[in-house]
């Protein structure tokens, strides 16, 4: 029963991109291997290729989202697909309209990508399991569950750094517990055999049973990132502040925050990454958002080129 | 009515001591008597028990019948088909079971379906807001049989005490469900290993345990008596047996199908082991066994809860928590009787006797002159729980494709067959 059959298809090949548990090291590789070939498609003129002429992907967005949606669809665009962005708010999903129907009434439309972003974890793979055979289903975030392209544009700006991943040693802060890009991610890094993982954090941002991910957890940041190969900073999401979680923008930035001097602990050349949007001066300070080993801009481009090779692979064509 | 005799069935009848091939005698709705023939059989029916077992209709001290109308006669014809012949209907119902005029009507209403008798639990506050307590001596003239809040938080704890004391003067048994609001949140799954993996909301241990140690530190202050139902974590077993051996009057069930799944059967997403409380650890399932199994916990219930298709069509964290559970009470608790956990005498006694003393109810005896409501059991039968052959309305169930051995073959209201099976 799990949702990490379904991605595969009977051919052994990707049919759905819902999570990143349940896929292999060799399928994580050809996912990066792929993207590398979209990498300059971008650099060109004509910043189109062919290869999904066509064909129709459907951004269906439950939850606000600007950045993923425009990446998603450059993405689709930048394959010569057809591109829909549907923003479908709860409120009418919950009000008359099941999720199941709406469904029913966008496939009705011949879509061959429905790409899913959900504020409930679990339901890029509800919606996998209601779709028909031939709709693939890509998660652009599903909760707290999982953001798989995220977790891979992340792996890809990397490895085009620090090929060897079992040489690095990469920190992840802040928001564990509510982030589907740290659950991902820890496991797209697990899988593709980073050296060491760990995660940074005070103990109400850290999920129950953390240490069952296979990570090493710090909540002195100090000592998390010392000698780091990779910094990766989460968005600290503002509600936070609320429920009791944190004291204020102020205590985090202080005890958790990435700024100039503290990154001098991590390896000289250690790359800052971020998933974005950057809060300023709660997660991290200008100087190192905007600084030489910073590689947030880097993640945004190779974004594109990772979401077009999951979308031809699902589709299974040929690059 | 005709006279009636069960022949030649194995009697198990806690609590009157008997487990023997035997009689059953049936005149007036009434048991006329077990084993010998009593006077006045002259004429009378028959229906042959061999190799079937003769047992009180069951009692669940907690079933969702989505009172009054519909619900409550497909749901009271799930119970019979399942063998449960009394229910306890909570006061969550909509409306709510805060006057005594809800109460009537879901008597009315049960007793005008007539396949099971339906009990129920008056509201503890008005609107179960948790607030303002409720009439309770005229809920109680109403016929409800205890008094509670269900799932429903009360404001403070200064409420709960004062509704234990108020409840105490009419002699009404609080039942209670443990659940501390501000840290369930939220939460959906048991907080742990699968909340952590899934990102899914969790609902921690503390939410249970919190709760249960506030309201046994006011059952010992108030002196009320009081039932905690639903528990899913060994550490209440420990809670609850401390108070007893502490003497305080309390009682405890659990819902059988957290004898059965863990967390991990949450793992995949599947919307039906969605429940409130959530499934917990292997050691929680394993230490609520061993409660069941020391007496600790006294009784086992369905907290049958049927929902429609709708309600669980949806990503797990918006579907609606609860499984459909008449059905499957009495095959899981024969699977305890054959996985060693404790013998078929004492498993009857805790669906029987046990919750129809805990409600003060003359059910659950075979004892002569009881209401003949009896549950026929055939203990070889082999079957597959298929959810779309649920008598229930609702087919939420994670047993679904589960073998069971034993199945309940004809169940009997006040000497009336009120189903069997084809």
């Amino acid at each position: 029963m799990n949702g990490h059959d379904i991605q595969i298809g009977p051919d052994g090949k990707l049919h759905h991109f819902l999570s990143v548990e349940g896929l292999d090291r060799e399928m994580l590789v050809s996912i990066l291997d792929t993207a590398e070939r979209f990498v300059d498609v971008g650099r060109q003129d004509v910043k189109k290729v062919p290869l999904l002429d066509g064909r129709t992907v459907m951004n269906l967005f439950f939850e606000a989202s600007t950045r993923t949606l425009s990446t998603f669809e450059l993405a689709a665009k930048r394959l010569s697909a057809d591109v829909l962005n549907l923003h479908v708010s709860k409120s009418s999903t919950t009000k008359g309209e099941s999720l199941v129907d709406t469904l029913k009434t966008l496939q009705a439309m011949h879509c061959d990508i429905f790409v899913i972003r959900h504020g409930d974890s679990g339901a890029a793979d509800f919606i996998a399991r209601h779709v028909e055979p031939h709709v693939s289903v890509i998660n652009g975030g599903d909760g707290s569950h999982a953001h798989p392209t995220q977790a891979m544009l992340d792996a890809f700006t990397i490895r085009r750094h620090k090929p060897d991943f079992s040489k690095l040693a990469v920190a992840i802060v802040g928001d564990i517990l509510h982030s589907r890009v740290a659950r991902s991610e820890i496991r797209a890094l697990n899988t593709l055999g980073v050296g060491e993982l760990r995660v940074v954090a005070p103990h109400t941002l850290l999920p129950a049973r953390v240490d069952s991910f296979g990570v090493q957890v710090f909540t002195d940041m100090d000592e998390g990132i010392a000698d780091a190969d990779v910094v990766i900073m989460l968005r600290l999401q503002e509600e936070r502040m609320r429920g009791a979680y944190l004291p204020g923008h102020g205590e985090f930035f202080r005890m958790y925050g990435l700024t100039q001097e503290r990154l001098k602990l991590a390896k000289p050349d250690a790359l800052v990454m971020h998933p974005g949007p950057i809060n300023r001066g709660i997660e991290i300070d200008s100087a190192t958002a905007d600084g030489p080993q910073s590689v947030i801009l880097e993640q945004v481009s190779n974004g594109l080129a990772v979401r077009m090779a999951v979308m031809c692979m699902v589709l299974g064509v040929e690059t | 009515m005709k006279k009636l005799c069960l022949k030649n069935g194995h009697v198990i009848d806690p609590a009157n001591g008997l487990d023997k091939i035997a009689d059953v005698w049936i005149a007036n709705g009434k048991i006329a008597g077990v084993g010998r023939k009593p006077d006045g059989f002259d004429r009378f029916d028959e229906i042959d028990c061999k190799g079937l077992w003769v047992m009180p209709g069951l009692v669940d001290l907690a079933a969702r019948l989505r009172a009054p109308m519909p619900g409550i006669v497909t749901e009271t014809r799930a119970a019979a088909a399942a063998g449960i012949t009394t229910l306890c209907c909570p006061p969550d119902t909509a409306p709510p079971v805060d006057t005594p005029a809800v109460a009537e009507l879901i008597h009315h209403h049960g007793d005008e379906a007539g396949n099971a008798h339906v009990r129920v639990l008056g509201a503890l506050t008005r609107a179960l807001a948790g607030t303002d307590i409720t009439t309770m001596a005229a809920l109680k003239r109403a016929g409800c049989v205890g008094v509670s809040n269900a799932r429903w938080p009360m404001a403070n704890a200064m409420v709960m005490r004062r509704a234990m004391l108020y409840a105490r003067t009419f002699d009404l048994t609080v039942f209670v469900e443990p659940d501390d609001h501000s840290l369930t949140g939220d939460g959906c799954v048991h907080e742990g290993r699968v909340s952590a993996r899934l990102g899914i909301p969790g609902v921690p241990e503390s939410a249970e345990l919190v709760a249960l140690s506030r309201d046994l530190t006011l059952v010992r202050e108030t002196g009320v008596r009081a039932h905690f139902g639903r528990l899913s974590c060994a550490r209440s077993v420990e809670l609850i047996a401390r108070a007893k051996a502490e003497g305080l009057s309390v009682t405890a069930d659990v819902a059988a199908h957290q004898l059965f799944l863990t967390d991990l059967d949450c793992a995949g997403f599947d919307a039906n082991t969605h429940v409130r409380p959530p499934f917990r650890t292997d050691a929680d399932r394993d230490g609520l066994r061993q409660g069941v199994a020391d007496g600790v916990i006294d009784a086992l219930c369905s907290d049958h809860q049927p929902h429609d298709e709708e309600s669980k069509l949806a990503p797990f964290p918006s579907t609606a928590p609860g499984i459909s559970a008449l059905e499957t009470l009495l095959p899981l608790c024969l699977r305890l009787v054959q996985e060693n956990l404790m013998n078929r005498t004492e498993m009857v006694r805790r669906l029987t006797s046990t919750p129809a003393a805990i409600l003060s109810d003359p059910a659950g005896s075979l004892g002569e002159g009881a209401p003949a409501d009896i549950c026929i059991v055939d203990p070889k039968r082999v079957w597959q729980l298929n959810p779309d052959e649920m008598v229930s309305r609702g087919h939420n169930t994670p047993f679904g494709g589960w073998e069971f051995t034993g199945r309940a073959v004809r169940t009997l209201l006040n000497g009336k067959t009120v189903f069997e099976l084809k």
